[in-house]
Formats: C-alpha cells, structure tokens, sequence
C-alpha cells in the first residue's frame, strides 16, 4: 500500500514535469506540441551519453539546458516561422517533429535500449519496510520532481517573469502593448519547458527503460494529463498528474471482474457464451486504458478541465 | 527504412563472412522476420546473429545442393500487420523459407498468411519454420502443413516444469504472472490445469496478466506478489518482461522462486544476480551452454567469440537450420513443396548426442528437455551470462519421452 502510494506519486510527479511544461507551451501559443515527449526522450538520451564522459551529476545538469537550448531554437527558427500560417501548420510541425527526432535517437544511439545505469552514489535501497526494499534513486527522483514542482510554484507566482507569462498567457496582446518582448517570452517558455521534460528523461531513464519507442508511450498519456487538468492551469495539470500516476499503480492492485461484481450481486457469473472472456477482465487488466477513459469523460462532462478556464 | 537498413547490415555481414568473393548465380534466401526495434529488440537482434552463424556454418560446407544460403532480415515490430507485410515483402524478394520466433501473435498471423499465399500460388510454396512462437494451438487446431516448430511448445515445458514442481514438497503458493495475449494465456490455463493435477495441495495465490512489452516499471505488480505470500513465480515472460520483472524483483528485494520459460533472456542473468536469488531462478529450455559435451562446449566457446561474449541462446536455431539443410540435400531440392515432406518425421541427432525427430503428425518437435538455475560459477561450470560471473547449471533432465503430449492436428496434406 504504501509502496503503491510511493509508486503512484512518483509517475504522477515525472508525468508533471512532462505536462507544467507541456500545459504552458500549450496555452500561451494555442500549440499542442507534439514533439514534448521526445525532448523527454533527448533528455533521456543527452543524460545517458553526459554520464557516460562526465559521469551522472554532469548530466542531470547538462542535458537539461541542452535540450532546453534545442528546445528554444526549434521555437525560434522553427515555430515561429510556420506559425505565420497558422496553428494547423503548427501542429503538423510537431507532429512531425516527432518522428524527426525519434529517426535521429535512432541513427545516433540505435533501435535497442541503451544500458543508462543508476548512478553508484545511489544504488543502494533506502529503506525496508515489511520485508520490501525501496531504491534510493526512486526517493531521489521523487525527490527532484517535488522541488521542481515547488520552484516552478515560486517562479510563477512570486516573480516578475512569472507574471509576465501568466498576463502573456491570457492577454498576448495587451503584454505586448505594454512594452514586453512577447516572441522572446515564448521562446523562453517553450525552452524551458523542454528543459523540464529532459529533466524528466534524465531521471527516469536510468528506472524505466531509455529506448526510441520512450516517448510514443508517455506521449499520449500527456495530453490526457494536459487536457484532464484543464489548459494552462499547473494546479490542474499537477492533480491530473497525481491522480493519473496513482489509477494506473492502484488499478494494477485490483482483482476485481465484472463478473465478480455480477456475482456480487447476486445475478451470478456468467462462465460461457460469447462474451465470457469480458467478464473475467479484471481491473488491473484495463489499468492502462482507464486514463483515456477519463479524459473522454472529462470533454463529455466538463470540456474546460478540472481547473481550466477555455474550452480545449 | 529500417528494414532495408537492417538487410544492408546481413549482407555487409554476409560478404564479410565470405570474404568478399560472395557469388553471383542465384541464392537460397532465407527470411527472419522478427522484432528488431522497440522494446523485444535486443532479442530480435540476438536472433539474427544466430541465424547467420549457422547460414555461414551451412555455406562453409558448401552450402545445399550447391547454392549458397542468405538471409534477409526484416523487422516486423511486434506486430501482426507488419509481420503480413514483413512476409510479402520477402517472398518478392525472392524468399520462399520465411522464419519467425518471437510472439504467438506474429506467428499465427504468419501461419495464416502462408496458408493462403499457399492456396493461391501453387508452385511457388512458401514453408514457415518457426523457432520460438510457442502457442500450443499452432501445432494443434491451427496445425498446418507449412508449418514446422522446433521449439517445445508451452504444454510441453509446463508439464515437465509441473513435474519437476511434483518432487517440490517445499513449494505451497504460486504466484503466476504473464502476458496478456495468446502465448501468455496458454501458459497459466496449463500451469492451473497440470497444477491441480499433480500437486492439488498448492495453492494457486495470483493470476496475473499484463500487456505485452509495454510496461517499464514492474514495481506494483511486484508489490502485489509480496502481498500475496506465495513462494514461488511462474512466468512464461519473455524480452524485456522478464528482464524488467527480475529487476523490479531485485529493487524490492522480493525473495521467491522463479520459474521462467525465458530468464535467460537480454537482461536477465544481471538481474537475477542484483537479486541475490542464487539457486532460486530456473529457466525450463532445450539446452544451456554448461551441458558437458565437449562439440557444445567448443560450439559455445566460438559462437560468444563472435558475438561479443553473449552465449548461443537459441539451441533451436541450430536443430532447425541443421535439419533444413539435410532435409533440402537428401530431397536434392530447394523447393519448400519438395524438401517440406522430407523435413516431416526428420530424425536427428542434436549437438548433445541425444535423439530428437520432427513429428509428422503435427510438425512438432521434440527432445529432451532441461531444467537449470542461476548459479555463481562453480565446478565443472565453463560459461557464465552477461560477464556477470553466474551461468545456467542443470538441474534436471527431462527426457524426450516424458515429453510427448498428444496432438488434435489433423494435417491436411496439399494435394
């Protein structure tokens, strides 16, 4: 139990790094960008190879900015020269921004996984509880996003650029009336949003698996992120992330079938017949699927998302 | 585009390995069609260097009835449809051998390609050698004529793993968890069935399925064999599933026995020694590298010279391209239709000395079967895995006749 709970708040706090970024790209430039899970994928990658010369603390700062640099030039040279003819353009750019940079992982590192080692300072198991170990390096992971997640809060809300980005995020013109370089505040968030999901990629690369296909499968999990917590709200995208880490961890812990709940109601279980595999589905089994079935839910019943303001 | 990469590659290779003189009359292309990115690459990748070994063994000795031998490699992903397109794509090429091991899946998809391909081309009869799907419907209700499995299928290994279990008194709860498709839940229908026959007192404490290839963190469900209490895994997990269950297993510190189809596959032997579970991961195959029989153990010592030290995982490979090439050069053909009926009932004698045929019936394959676990190297042990300085060592021997469960195939023969 307490272990699922680990489990869960740390996929829903690397699923946030991935989505604040994502959400706030999204709302300031009307963009949903395709592409964000490959810079999580180019995080993971530029971490792999920093730690294999500089070693492991080298990449948890380099490839950050890296991918943040990268990040910022693809918005400057790249977006902002397609969004002249709008956002479908736009999108299409990151869509195929994508494969571009999956194709490039794949020449540079190639189609198997990459032995990306948690580094020796943390390989050790921090705790045991009930018999059961916990890695150091996942408390470490949880322990990065989480001050992650409390800097960006600061930033947003306490500074100056922060304000300027929360007027540009839904005043662009009236920010750009008063005098601030609105292009130049894009170019930075879209950076440093990138930034953010390497850093993700950084830490999650050695746990999970750094390999091409990382980013088609965190890919379509972010939008249910972004979309579930309502567009450029982070409290929104924060809670969706929560919540999505925790349903998938918990939802692998429930052996409970429909036709248990058939039975527990006294009509029975049904055992044969066409149907009868459905009804010995258990819920772990159709874990994975229950965040799209929330996000389908969610534009049904409440297009603006938990906590957002405009219509997706 | 990766496939035509990855074709490039084979060739390169191929000429290599005949020293740039590769002849220019007509070869026999043989095409493996398995997954070659994604998350199962590295198992796929593994299997080309398999198959081209032999196919350079097979051409040293002058090839069959004079040509020469090729392979092609295409990568199917994993997936039904690619591996359709995959097999066409090969046989326009020029193949008319087609092999693919990995995901039932991708088998059947392949068997009922090949059946039509057949139907609807006579005289240009492709046969389909599989070494590795192990889905016992292939060699039963799905049974067909241009099908040939080398691998023990899954009822196979689980009766001689339930009973190797039967003399286990010490096992009480078992925990089986596999993949969510065909081959996966093959595996846990038998170990239920052949569980409850043979050893009615344990208790069958988790029935787990997960999608295939997918998950990355097997941390909950780890969580949840903990909470189980069992004291023993069944996993039929194969790829990155096995290796990634080891692995979450060593993380929590999990202390339970496993017993895998596949756990020695990419990835595993390393995590199972983080886990410390010596003695305690068995893997149930057709053979191990520390089986002392001087032609394996020389076999093994070159193979892993060319492989950068990764071991000869697929004794199967060699059965099955062996058996290919006596069976095209006693029928003087390469013709699938011509060489295919003498491949039927093919007896031969594997690499360990022992007796092994090809039922006709079925066109299944069988041999004995050997248990082994993970072990620090010790003994008369010569091979370890992945330089982790622990190696496979036998623990039981199965033989071929305890291995022979009857069949449904009712073969139709083409006329």
């Amino acid at each position: 139990m307490i272990f699922s709970t680990l489990n869960g708040v740390l996929y829903g706090m690397l699923l946030f790094l991935l989505a604040s970024g994502l959400t706030l790209i999204f709302s300031m430039m009307g963009v949903l960008n395709f592409a964000h899970a490959s810079f999580y994928m180019l995080g993971a990658y530029f971490g792999f190879q920093i730690s294999q010369w500089l070693g492991f603390w080298v990449a948890l700062v380099a490839a950050p900015v890296l991918v943040g640099l990268i990040g910022a030039a693809v918005e400057r040279w790249g977006l902002r020269t397609v969004h002249k003819w709008g956002h479908v353009p736009e999108l299409l750019f990151t869509f195929g921004l994508a494969f571009v940079v999956e194709e490039l992982v794949q020449m540079v590192w190639g189609k198997l996984p990459v032995d990306y080692r948690v580094p020796a300072l943390l390989d050790f198991s921090a705790f045991e509880l009930f018999g059961t170990t916990y890695p150091a390096f996942r408390m470490f992971m949880l322990l990065i996003s989480v001050a992650i997640f409390l800097v960006l809060l600061l930033v947003l809300t306490r500074s100056r650029i922060g304000l300027i980005i929360q007027a540009a995020l839904t005043h662009p013109n009236m920010v750009a009336m008063l005098g601030h370089n609105v292009p130049k505040v894009f170019m930075m968030v879209f950076g440093f949003g990138c930034g953010l999901a390497a850093i993700a990629g950084v830490i999650a690369g050695p746990a999970l698996v750094t390999q091409p296909s990382m980013a088609h499968v965190l890919g379509p999990i972010l939008f249910v992120v972004v979309v579930f917590g309502g567009l450029g709200s982070l409290p929104g995208a924060f809670i969706a992330s929560l919540l999505i880490g925790l349903i998938q961890t918990f939802a692998i812990a429930i052996n409970y079938s429909l036709g248990d709940a058939l039975g527990a109601i006294g009509i029975g279980r049904p055992i044969s017949g066409a149907l009868s595999d459905m009804w010995q589905v258990t819920v772990a089994q159709i874990g994975p699927v229950v965040p799209y079935l929330m996000l389908v839910l969610i534009l049904i019943f409440r297009p603006t998302g938990l906590m957002g303001t405009r219509e997706t | 585009m990766p496939t035509r990469y990855g074709t490039g590659l084979a060739v390169a290779a191929l000429a290599a390995g005949l020293g740039m003189t590769a002849p220019a009359f007509a070869q026999v292309k043989i095409a493996f069609v398995d997954p070659l990115s994604g998350a199962m690459a590295p198992i796929g990748e593994h299997g080309v260097k398999h198959f081209q070994y032999m196919i350079d063994k097979i051409n040293a000795k002058g090839g069959v009835n004079g040509q020469k031998m090729e392979l092609l490699t295409y990568d199917n992903k994993l997936s039904p449809q690619e591996t359709v397109i995959a097999a066409q794509k090969a046989i326009d090429a020029g193949a008319r051998i087609l092999t693919l091991g990995n995901g039932s899946g991708a088998a059947a998809a392949m068997i009922d390609f090949v059946n039509k391909h057949n139907d609807r081309n006579p005289g240009k009869e492709v046969v389909y050698l599989n070494y590795a799907a192990v889905d016992p419907a292939f060699t039963n209700d799905k049974c067909s004529y241009w099908h040939f499995r080398w691998d023990a299928h899954s009822d196979i290994k689980m009766q001689a793993l339930t009973t190797y279990i039967k003399g286990k008194p010490s096992i009480k709860k078992i925990y089986l968890i596999n993949q969510d498709y065909s081959f996966g839940h093959a595996v846990r229908k038998a170990a239920n069935e052949m569980l409850k026959a043979k050893r009615p007192d344990i208790q069958i404490v988790g029935d787990e399925l997960h999608p295939l290839a997918k998950i990355t963190d097997f941390a909950p469900y780890i969580a949840k064999i903990k909470a189980s209490g069992a004291d023993s895994v069944i996993t039929g997990n194969w790829g990155s599933d096995i290796a990634l269950l080891l692995k979450a297993s060593a993380d929590a510190g999990l202390q339970v026995d496993y017993y895998t189809y596949y756990a020695g596959g990419a990835g595993g032997p390393t995590a199972i020694k983080q886990t410390g579970l010596k003695d305690r991961v068995y893997q149930i195959t057709e053979g191990i590298a520390n089986i002392n029989v001087k032609e394996n153990l020389a076999w093994e010592e070159e193979f892993r010279k060319k492989s950068a030290g990764q071991g000869w995982w697929y004794p199967r490979v060699r059965n099955e391209m062996e058996m290919l090439a006596m069976a095209m050069n006693e029928a003087k053909s390469n013709d699938p239709k011509v060489f295919a009926e003498k491949l039927r009932g093919l007896k031969y004698k594997n690499i360990y000395g022992k007796d092994t045929y090809m039922r006709a019936e079925d066109h299944q394959f069988f041999q004995d079967i050997y248990i082994s676990a993970l072990t620090p190297m010790a003994g008369d042990m010569k091979f370890d895995e992945e330089n982790s300085g622990w190696g496979w060592k036998l623990t039981a021997t199965i033989p071929m006749a305890n291995t022979d469960v009857a069949t449904t195939c009712k073969m139709a023969k083409p006329s």
